[in-house]
């Protein structure tokens, strides 16, 4: 047989996977390794799709998506945000931020180009990197430091070759939020060496100290800048497959072009009950980030309590506390707790490099669980001494 | 403040310790706006949300009426001394002013359907000015005071995602 595809056949799977397989044959876990609301999608929404099945909306929409959404989306940054995005040229309707971020990796790239990834980063960005032909050029951040992206240090990776810089704020695993501060400096840095922007802004509504600054609002960024969104996070719409990009005619105009041929257009049913999370559920979306806030205080200060060090999580709905002090390794740490006291978490290396020392704790779990996760988490760390 | 309510009213086990966490409040702040709440009837109680149809021995379950009450008003008072005397019976767990084609509309337990009859006929339609009652019995609660009584969908995440 020929051999396949070299790129992907090179790809090591993802080493969530691995825990995955573990956690699933187990019983009595409390899983603190999920990366999705544990509220399930508002009653409002689902009540909006049930409505649209029963009303025959099964059918394909435009490529972009329906034009309500488009506008609601961008009135939305707008109002929100004080990102402009023409609706009808520059928006178009995604299968979640996933496909977002292959399409605009496969538009803004030609072989051999790199892509500056600052990490700890979500696990699909290096891997949709390479698939799209580029090369990742990965960028250390600190947890002293916040993980804050230092733009000397991305200035530092730039080479002739680099095309982008990829970006997601606030962060999975870290609940990171990048400080403007820091998002100016590579828009100057974007600027200076002529470089695209990718900003993955799925958890831009789960922000708790300060306000979200979306990337395509920052003076100089938005014609170069390619912003993703979507409803499975704040929303709670993980398995409707429904997000957006934001982008410069130009390239929203060849991103369609990708999507037209490979996936035609996002579900007509999500698409709908996307309206009504836009119109509608805006109240639900505040009682659920609400509720992550509460979460964040106890578990944080949990963590802090049982002598874990813990950088301060300004979004997202994830914890990523230090666990050198336990003197084991993420994997270690994470097999060794999964199987000694039935805690799912996930090391924070799968995330890249800096993320060696830390694991990421989901808290979208309920307080009773996450107080009984403080125990065993507690537990474990005794029978390390 | 307020959020400390809203909080309590969901789930009024919530430690002052966590309230304060939750909120971001020093413990002794939140304790004393609670104990001056406490005082000042603003929390009036703190109580569970049971479903008694869970409980063993269910058939024994209480038995609850909707009865809406026709009051004839009087100068002066309106219906409110009829509420008054009607809301005293332990019986009696809510008491309403609606409008439409009642007055009153009140919430009755009984311990079966004849206790709650008998306190309907003996009791509230011999009260003064009470000139007719309709009474619906409950044969099933579906949802109580914001809290829904059928299964809540189980978590179909998978345990450990990206």
């Amino acid at each position: 047989m020929k051999p396949l595809n070299d790129v992907i056949a090179a790809c090591p799977p993802s080493g969530i996977r691995r825990f995955f397989d573990i956690a699933a044959e187990m019983d009595d876990v409390i899983s603190l390794g999920v990366g999705e609301p544990d509220f399930v999608t508002p009653w409002r929404i689902r009540e909006a799709g049930i409505f649209a099945l029963e009303h025959g909306y099964t059918t394909y929409t435009s490529n972009a998506g329906l034009p309500e959404l488009r506008r609601l989306i961008c009135e939305d940054l707008e109002k929100r945000y004080g990102a402009r995005y023409a609706w009808d040229t520059e928006c178009l309707i995604t299968t979640g931020v996933s496909e977002g971020l292959d399409l605009a990796l496969r538009v803004l790239l030609n072989p051999g180009d790199e892509v500056i990834v600052p990490e700890p980063c979500y696990v699909a960005y290096e891997p949709c990197v390479s698939f799209a032909g580029g090369t990742p050029v990965r960028v250390a951040t600190r947890w002293e430091a916040d993980f804050a992206i230092d733009p000397d240090a991305v200035e530092a990776a730039i080479t002739p070759r680099t095309k982008a810089i990829l970006i997601g704020s606030p962060a999975n695993p870290t609940g990171a939020v990048q400080p403007r501060a820091a998002l100016e400096g590579l828009v100057r840095l974007a600027e200076r060496h002529d470089l695209y922007l990718i900003s993955d802004e799925i958890y831009d509504r789960l922000t708790y100290d300060d306000t979200h600054v979306c990337l395509g609002a920052v003076p100089g960024a938005r014609e170069r800048t390619v912003v993703l969104g979507g409803f499975s996070k704040a929303q709670a719409m993980t398995g409707w497959r429904v997000g957006w990009i934001c982008a410069p005619q130009a390239v929203a105009e060849l991103c369609v072009r990708v999507h037209q041929y490979t996936m035609l257009c996002a579900p007509h049913v999500s698409q709908i009950a996307a309206v009504e999370a836009l119109k509608e559920a805006e109240g639900d979306v505040r009682e659920m980030v609400a509720d992550y806030d509460r979460r964040r205080r106890v578990f944080v200060k949990g963590l802090r309590e049982i002598g874990l060090e813990c950088p301060e999580p300004g979004g997202a709905f994830y914890a990523f506390p230090s666990i050198r002090a336990s003197g084991l390794d993420s994997e270690t740490f994470a097999e060794r707790l999964l199987h000694e006291e039935s805690v799912a978490v996930v090391p924070g290396d799968v995330f890249g490099p800096s993320g060696e020392g830390h694991i990421r704790c989901s808290y979208a779990t309920a307080l009773p669980q996450l107080e009984e996760a403080l125990v065993r988490i507690d537990r474990f760390l005794g029978s390390l001494r | 403040m307020r959020e400390i309510l809203e909080l309590l009213e969901r789930d009024a086990s919530l430690s002052h310790d966590t309230l304060a966490t939750m909120t971001g409040l020093p413990v002794a702040e939140v304790s004393a706006q609670i104990a001056a709440w406490e005082k000042a009837g603003v929390i009036r109680r703190y109580k569970a949300v049971v479903d008694w149809e869970k409980v063993d021995g269910s058939e024994s379950t209480e038995v609850t009426a909707f009865i809406d009450v026709a009051v004839a008003p009087a100068r002066g008072v309106g219906f409110d001394d009829v509420a008054e005397r009607i809301s005293r019976f332990d019986e009696v767990r809510s008491c309403y002013l609606v409008s439409g084609g009642h007055d009153l509309r009140c919430t009755v337990v009984g311990s079966n359907i004849r206790a709650v009859s008998d306190f309907v006929s003996r009791k509230l339609s011999t009260i003064d000015r009470v000139t007719a009652t309709a009474t619906h019995f409950v044969l099933h609660t579906h949802k109580r005071d914001g809290d829904t009584f059928f299964e809540p969908e189980p978590d179909h995440r998978l345990r450990v995602t990206p």
